[in-house]
């Protein structure tokens, strides 16, 4: 008899909604931890995508979907790998607790874990999933999530995982390239006209509370910087707070004070929009499940 | 933002193999270094190029079509400009 309750129905893709498994072996937290990464990079690179055919100016419209598609073959990086992991398990024998569980799937792939999950699966922090709003909104959560990308691949490219210090090397370049890129708008929008500078603030105001998650870790990533898998990303926020100032300084923008972080995104609880967001981004795929085009 | 305010700009790309730096195209924008990285964004997609020149299109002077036929048509039939015209004698090694 197969012993079920809501959370352990088998969904394509299988479960990851097993509170208890992340951060109670290597292989769970290697797991979410890539998970988390890939969806990051996934989120992202589908709210850029929604410029495309809509930017202000054909130069940037091309840059904005530049930017996504680089998000998005870093997402399809990390994928590949957490589905490679994922069928390794399911391989070696598991015990009657895991019948139901992700682990039973020997065919996942990254389609399947981009396109069959729902939103209380996905990792993603809550910064990525924000609305695009006007331009400077767009331009400041790149920004924000560039800077935090940058130091956190340069240190995840030496990582103590092979696997995962490969595609940190290349994001790495990318991720660059998108920082330079979003801090110079930064300082356009902060630092032009008197309208720029006020939606700038406007967003300014709605995306810090974001920022905090970036910077604390949850138990499945304290479970790989114990094992050296991954930096200590608190450790990353004194050089994204140095960056930040240095561009807010020139685009005169002012980093608010006291604000209370929102957080839960890397835990699978997630905003209103992510829901959504997956609804347009899987609707195909679910509708015609395992077609391609 | 204001559009009219954005100059044009001249690209040019020289390619990893190249010595030169070809013209690529033209784009708007708000300065130079937002040019350069328009046109690394447009103009380099396929890795056409690893260095960038942009110039604003102002400062592009170039020679008035009328003029063809004083400008170049002299050149036509004065072949004793040509390094190939004479023959050195062959007592000079070292030319």
């Amino acid at each position: 008899m197969v012993y079920q309750h809501h959370n352990e129905s088998r969904k394509p893709g299988g479960d990851f909604s097993y509170g208890h498994l992340w951060g109670s072996s290597h292989d769970s937290a290697l797991i979410a931890f890539t998970l988390h990464l890939a969806d990051d990079a996934l989120i992202l690179g589908h709210r850029n995508s929604e410029w495309t055919g809509r930017g202000p100016v054909l130069e940037q419209d091309i840059a904005i979907s530049n930017i996504a598609l680089d998000l998005i073959g870093q997402a399809r990086n990390f994928y590949q790998y957490a589905a490679g992991l994922i069928n390794e398990l399911s391989l070696s024998a598991r015990s009657p607790e895991d019948q139901n569980s992700l682990f039973n799937s020997s065919d996942t792939t990254e389609d399947s874990l981009a396109y069959l999950r729902d939103s209380w699966d996905f990792k993603n922090c809550l910064l990525v999933e924000q609305p695009n709003g006007d331009w400077a909104r767009t331009i400041l959560r790149q920004f924000f999530f560039s800077a935090f990308q940058y130091y956190l691949y340069e240190q995840l490219q030496s990582a103590r995982h092979a696997g995962l210090a490969a595609i940190a090397e290349k994001a790495f370049k990318e991720t660059a390239y998108h920082l330079q890129w979003s801090s110079e708008w930064v300082i356009r929008l902060g630092d032009g006209t008197d309208e720029s500078h006020v939606r700038m603030q406007q967003s300014l105001d709605l995306l810090w509370p974001y920022t905090g998650e970036l910077f604390r870790p949850t138990n499945y990533e304290l479970f790989c910087i114990r094992e050296g898998i991954c930096p200590d990303i608190s450790l990353l926020k004194p050089s994204w707070d140095a960056k930040v100032l240095e561009i807010f300084a020139e685009a005169t923008l002012a980093v608010p004070r006291n604000v209370w972080m929102q957080s839960g995104g890397k835990e699978g609880r997630h905003t209103e929009h992510l829901g959504y967001l997956l609804a347009e981004m899987q609707f195909l795929q679910r509708t015609y499940p395992g077609n391609d085009w | 933002m204001s559009q009219q305010d954005w100059p044009l700009w001249e690209v040019f790309i020289r390619s990893k193999q190249g010595l030169d730096h070809k013209h690529a195209g033209s784009l708007h924008a708000a300065d130079a270094q937002m040019a350069i990285e328009n046109a690394r964004d447009v103009y380099t997609r396929r890795m056409e190029g690893v260095s960038i020149w942009v110039v604003e299109s102002k400062y592009v002077h170039a020679s008035n079509p009328d003029d063809a036929a004083s400008f170049y048509d002299p050149a036509n039939d004065k072949v004793y400009r040509h390094p190939t015209f004479y023959k050195l004698p062959d007592e000079l090694k070292n030319m």
